[in-house]
C-alpha cells in the first residue's frame, strides 16, 4: 500500500457531472444555490471552479460529497465517478448516510476546507487523526498505519514527521494546519481531491507553498483535483480548466488560457477585467498631478513601539516604526497577518496607548501637537480630523441603528448638526457616496456589503476629516467591488483633500491606490518607497519573496516555481 | 443564513424593520413559544383580576362543605326539550357516616345548581383600584356553592384560592426579577465594561453568591423575620431574599454580552465617533442586548416562582391567610390529603403550567434574541 504513482491518463475523466441542481427550501422560497451545473474532471489534471460570493462553487463541491448543509438537497442531476479498473458509479444516486457513498468519502475522494483552524480536531494528535481514515477505508494495522502516518506527513513537507506525528493541531500554524489537512486527504490515494478554498485563510507566503505542494503531490500521485477559489491569480497559477460560476449557473468552461485571454462570456470578461484592472495604477491616479513634496507632512510618526504583555518576553507588535504621511497622498501599509499593521493604525486612531515613541499631528492651522502626550479634549478634536473605515462592512455598522443614525452619529454627538440639517447632511452624504438618499432610514440588514463599506465611509467623511485609516478596507469584498470602492475613495481623496493611511495584503489594491507603499515585516518597516518602485523593483529581500509570492492573474506568466523564499 | 431568519417578510418591509419587529417576526414561527406567551399571558391576566375568575369568596370558611370533592361540570343541559348550553352542578348532600362520623358528599341528580356567566357574586377588589362584584361564573344559587375544584379542610374553595395565589405567586416572580435584574445589571455592567481590577473584584463576589446553598440560606433568612410582620412587609421581604441570590446569574449573562459587545467594530465606531462613555452604553450597547436580557428574565421567573412555592410550602416563606400556591399547598402535606383529597394538588398542577408556560417562551424569546445571526 506504498505510494503507486500512476502516469498522468490525460483523458481518463474521474468525475462527470451532469445537470446538477441542488436547492436550499427557505420560507422565502427555493434558493436554487445550484442550477444546473455540468462539468468533467479529468485524471492529473486541476479543475478551478471560480465565482464570486453567492456564486454557488461550495455548494457544488459539497453536493458532490453529498454533505450539503440542511436543508439542502440535490434535486436532479448525475455524478458518475469513474474507477480506473472501467467500473462507474452515479453518486447522486446513493443514499447520504449509505455504506457505499461512505466508502467513497476519503477514500476515492477527499476533501480539505477553507479554515485550517476548525476543520482539525484540537483534542486528538494529528497522529491519531490520520491513522484513523487509514484504519477505517485501508484496515491497516496500528503499526502500519502509524509508519504510513508518518511518510504522509514528510510528503507534505512537515519537518521532524515522526516527531510531528504525536503533537496536537493547536502547535501548528495555518499553513502545517493545511498540511496535516492534506496529508489526511491523501492517506488513501484518492482518485479526487476537492480543495474548497483552501488557502483563503492563509498568508500569500503560505498559500505558494501550499500550491506547491499540491501541484508535486499531484504529479506524484496522478489524481484530479478540484479546486474552489475566488482568487483569479490562483486560478491562472494552478488550472488546466476553469468552471466560471455565477448565481448557481456555470456561465463558461474552457481551458484556463481561453478563459483569460479568450473569454466568450459578458461576465467571465468583467471579472477578468476587475481583476486586471488592479494589476496597474488607477487611471485617474495617474492622471493626477504630482503632490506638492515640499508640503510638511500632516502625520509623523517617530520610533512607535507597542508592547503587548509584561514580564521577561513581551510581545513586540510594533517595533521602532517610523513613517509619515503627507497632505493629499494615500500611504499604503501591507503585510502578512502578525505584521503589526493593524496595531499601527490603531495607534495612529489614538485607540491603542503606544509603549514608546511619537505621534506628531500637523493640524490645519500650522500647529502640531504630540497625540500621544494629548488631553483629553484634544485627543477628541484629533480623533475628529483623523477617521476610520474598517475591514468588516458587517461588524463594524451597529445592525440596530437605521442608517440615517448611524451616518448621523458623529456629527449629532459633536454637536455639528442637529434634527432637520443632520438629516440634510447624512442625505447629502449618502448621495456623495453613491448611495439613493431615500435609503436612510434602513437598518445594515437591508444592504449588500459593498453598499455598507460605502456606509462606513460615509460615516468616516462625515466630520470632514484630513485623514483616513483604512483598515484592509477592500479584502472582506468581491473582486468586482473592490476597484469601484477604491475609485470612489480616491475620488473623495481628490474632492475633500483628504490623506489615506491604506491598510492592505493585497499588493493589488496598494497598487492601483497608494503613493507611497511601507512594507511592514513583524513590527517593523523593512522598505519604504514610491508605490511603483516597491511594487515592481523592492531592495528589501523580504518584499521580493512576497512580491513573487503572489500569483499573477496571466496563465501565460506563471511563476510560482522560481519565487524567492525569505528567511528571517 | 439571515435571509432563511428573516422568513416570508418581503424585502421592502425588512428593509426598515428595526430589531424589535425582527425579533416578533422571528418569535411568531415559532409554535412551543407562541403557545407559551397564550399561557404566560393567560396566567398574568388571571394574577391581575383573580377576583373576577373565583367563584366563591377564597377566605370564605364553610364547615358543611369540608373536603369536599369537585363537583361534575354539565356543560349542556338535556333534562328540558332538546338541549341547550348551559352549565350547571348537581347540588350536592352532606351526610355523615353514623359509626365512623365520616363526611360523606352525595350528588342529588335532581337538583341543579346553575351556572351564570358574568354573574354577580361575592365582592372583590380589582388591585385596590375599586370594587366589583362581576364574575366570570358565579352560582345562581348563594347558598348552594359551586367547588369545581373541591374544598380544603375549612371548606373553602380551592379554584377560587388558586385564582387568588396566582396574583402573589406570579408577582413574587416578577418583583423578585425585577430587583434581581436591577442590581445584576448595575453590577454585570460596571464589571464587563471596566474589565481589570474592577471585573475580578466583582466577579469574585458573584462567585460567592452563586457558591452559597440556596434552600438553607432563604430557610435561615426567612425564618429571621419577625411573624407579626404586615403581609404586605412579609412579601416584599421574601421578594428580596429570593432575588439576592438570583442576581448573581443575570449579572453573569449581562458582564458576558458586555465583554462580547466591547471588541464589536461598531462599538469602537461609536468611540471613534467622539460618543460619550454614557451614550455608548445606552444608545450603542444596551439594544444589541436588551432582547437577550428580556429572555433571560423570562427564564429567572420561573425559578423565583418555584423558589417562592418552596419556602411557602415548607411554612417559611408566606404565612396563611395571605394566599399563594405554596401556602394552598402546605395543605397537602400529609399522608391524609393524599388519601382523602388528593384535589388539594390542584395548586401543584398551576404552578407546573405557568413554569413550563413561562419556560417556552423564555426558550422561543432566546432563539429570537438575536435577528441578525452572525
Amino acid at each position: 500500500m506504498n505510494t503507486m504513482p500512476l502516469p498522468p491518463a490525460s483523458s481518463r475523466p474521474v468525475l462527470e457531472v451532469r445537470d446538477l441542481v441542488t436547492h436550499f427550501p427557505t420560507r422565502a422560497g427555493v434558493v436554487k444555490a445550484v442550477d444546473g451545473v455540468s462539468f468533467t474532471v479529468h485524471a492529473g489534471k486541476t479543475l478551478c471552479i471560480v465565482g464570486e460570493s453567492g456564486s454557488g462553487k461550495s455548494v457544488t463541491a459539497r453536493s458532490i460529497l453529498q454533505i450539503v448543509d440542511e436543508p439542502g438537497h440535490i434535486v436532479s442531476g448525475a455524478m458518475i465517478l469513474h474507477w480506473p479498473d472501467g467500473r462507474s458509479t452515479d453518486i447522486a444516486q446513493l443514499r447520504n448516510r449509505s455504506r457505499a457513498i461512505r466508502d467513497i468519502r476519503g477514500r476515492d475522494i477527499a476533501m480539505i476546507f477553507q479554515e485550517p483552524m476548525s476543520s482539525l480536531s484540537p483534542v486528538h494528535t494529528v497522529g491519531d487523526q490520520i491513522t484513523e481514515v487509514l484504519r477505517l477505508h485501508l484496515k491497516l494495522s496500528k503499526a502500519a498505519a502509524r509508519a504510513r502516518c508518518i511518510e504522509l506527513l514528510g510528503q507534505v513537507e512537515i519537518p521532524n514527521p515522526d516527531k510531528a506525528i504525536d503533537r496536537y493541531t493547536f502547535e501548528f500554524s495555518g499553513g502545517m494546519r493545511q498540511r496535516v489537512m492534506i496529508a489526511m486527504s491523501l492517506a488513501c490515494n484518492p482518485m479526487l481531491l476537492i480543495a474548497d478554498e483552501p488557502t483563503t485563510a492563509l498568508d500569500v507566503t503560505t498559500q505558494a507553498e501550499i500550491l506547491a505542494l499540491i501541484r508535486k503531490l499531484q504529479d506524484q500521485h496522478g489524481m484530479a483535483v478540484m479546486f474552489i477559489t475566488h482568487d483569479m491569480g490562483v486560478v491562472a497559477e494552478i488550472a488546466d480548466e476553469v468552471v466560471v460560476m455565477y448565481h448557481g449557473r456555470v456561465v463558461e468552461t474552457g481551458s484556463v488560457d481561453t478563459i483569460f485571454h479568450n473569454a466568450t462570456h459578458d461576465y467571465t470578461r468583467r471579472l477578468i477585467g476587475s481583476v486586471l484592472k488592479l494589476e496597474q495604477k488607477a487611471e485617474i491616479r495617474l492622471a493626477r498631478a504630482p503632490l506638492d513634496d515640499a508640503a510638511p507632512p500632516v502625520l509623523e510618526v517617530h520610533n512607535l513601539t507597542m508592547q503587548f504583555g509584561a514580564g521577561k518576553n513581551p510581545f513586540k507588535a510594533l517595533d521602532n516604526v517610523s513613517l509619515i504621511v503627507k497632505p493629499g497622498e494615500t500611504l499604503g501599509i501591507v503585510g502578512e497577518s502578525g505584521s503589526g499593521k493593524t496595531t499601527l493604525g490603531r495607534c495612529l486612531m489614538g485607540v491603542y496607548r503606544p509603549s514608546g515613541g511619537q505621534i506628531l499631528y500637523r493640524r490645519a492651522d500650522g500647529t502640531t501637537m504630540d497625540v500621544l502626550q494629548a488631553d483629553k479634549p484634544s485627543l477628541k478634536a484629533y480623533q475628529r480630523d483623523i477617521r476610520m473605515v474598517f475591514q468588516d462592512p458587517v461588524g463594524s455598522l451597529n445592525p440596530r441603528m437605521t442608517v440615517a443614525q448611524i451616518i448621523g452619529e458623529p456629527l449629532y454627538v459633536n454637536n455639528i448638526a442637529k434634527g432637520r440639517a443632520l438629516d440634510d447632511r447624512v442625505a447629502e452624504l449618502l448621495e456623495r457616496v453613491g448611495l439613493n438618499p431615500d435609503w436612510r432610514e434602513r437598518y445594515p440588514h437591508a444592504f449588500s456589503g459593498g453598499q455598507r463599506q460605502r456606509i462606513g465611509i460615509a460615516r468616516a467623511v462625515a466630520l470632514s476629516p484630513r485623514v483616513i485609516v483604512a483598515d484592509e478596507a477592500t479584502s472582506a469584498l468581491d473582486v468586482s467591488l473592490r476597484a469601484q470602492m477604491l475609485d470612489l475613495m480616491m475620488e473623495l481623496q481628490d474632492r475633500l483633500g483628504l490623506s489615506y493611511v491604506f491598510i492592505s495584503h493585497d499588493i493589488g489594491v496598494i497598487r492601483y491606490m497608494c503613493d507611497r507603499v511601507a512594507v511592514m515585516y513583524r513590527g517593523r518597516i523593512v522598505e519604504t518607497g514610491a508605490a511603483g518602485q516597491v511594487c515592481d523593483a523592492p531592495t528589501h529581500a523580504y518584499t521580493q519573496a512576497l512580491l513573487s509570492a503572489i500569483p499573477r492573474p496571466d496563465p501565460r506568466a506563471r511563476r510560482m516555481h522560481e519565487r524567492f523564499r525569505y528567511v528571517a | 443564513m439571515s435571509e432563511a431568519a428573516l422568513g416570508v417578510i418581503d424585502a421592502k418591509r425588512t428593509a426598515v424593520a428595526s430589531q424589535w419587529q425582527l425579533v416578533w417576526w422571528a418569535f411568531r414561527r415559532h409554535r412551543l413559544a407562541m403557545i407559551g406567551l397564550v399561557m404566560t399571558v393567560a396566567f398574568y391576566i388571571v394574577a391581575i383580576i383573580p377576583g373576577f375568575f373565583a367563584i366563591n369568596d377564597p377566605s370564605q370558611q364553610n364547615p358543611r362543605a369540608a373536603y369536599q370533592p369537585p363537583a361534575a361540570l354539565h356543560l349542556i343541559d338535556t333534562s328540558g326539550d332538546g338541549w341547550s348550553i348551559d352549565p350547571y352542578i348537581h347540588a350536592s348532600v352532606l351526610k355523615r357516616d353514623p359509626e365512623t362520623l365520616e363526611m360523606i358528599y352525595t350528588t342529588d341528580p335532581k337538583r341543579k345548581v346553575e351556572l351564570h356567566f358574568l354573574g354577580q357574586g361575592y365582592e372583590y377588589s380589582v388591585l385596590g383600584l375599586f370594587r366589583s362584584r362581576l364574575h366570570l361564573l358565579s352560582s345562581s344559587n348563594p347558598r348552594e356553592p359551586v367547588f369545581l375544584l373541591g374544598a380544603d379542610r375549612l371548606g373553602r374553595c380551592v379554584f377560587s384560592r388558586i385564582m387568588q395565589g396566582a396574583q402573589i405567586s406570579l408577582s413574587v416572580g416578577l418583583v423578585g426579577v425585577f430587583l434581581s435584574l436591577t442590581i445584576g445589571l448595575l453590577l454585570g455592567g460596571i464589571s464587563g465594561y471596566y474589565g481589570g481590577c474592577t471585573d475580578f473584584a466583582i466577579q469574585r463576589v458573584i462567585e460567592f453568591v452563586l457558591a452559597l446553598p440556596s434552600i438553607p440560606i432563604w430557610l435561615a433568612l426567612s425564618a429571621a423575620l419577625p411573624q407579626n410582620w404586615p403581609a404586605a412587609l412579609n412579601y416584599f421581604m421574601i421578594t428580596v431574599i429570593l432575588s439576592l441570590t438570583g442576581w448573581a446569574q443575570l449579572a453573569r449573562v449581562v458582564r458576558g454580552r458586555f465583554l462580547s459587545l466591547r471588541t464589536e467594530e461598531f462599538v469602537m465606531a461609536a468611540r471613534l465617533d467622539g460618543a460619550s462613555e454614557s451614550r455608548i452604553i445606552f444608545r450603542h450597547m444596551l439594544p444589541s442586548f436588551a432582547s437577550h436580557i428580556i429572555a433571560s428574565i423570562t427564564l429567572a421567573i420561573p425559578a423565583m416562582i418555584l423558589a417562592e412555592t418552596s419556602l411557602s410550602f415548607l411554612g417559611l416563606g408566606l404565612q396563611p391567610p395571605t394566599i399563594s400556591w405554596g401556602v394552598l399547598l402546605r395543605e397537602a402535606q400529609n399522608i391524609r390529603s393524599i388519601a382523602t383529597a388528593p384535589w388539594l394538588f390542584a395548586p401543584g398542577i398551576a404552578v407546573v403550567l405557568a413554569v413550563i408556560g413561562l419556560n417556552f417562551l423564555g426558550d422561543g424569546l432566546r432563539d429570537a434574541a438575536d435577528p441578525y445571526n452572525r
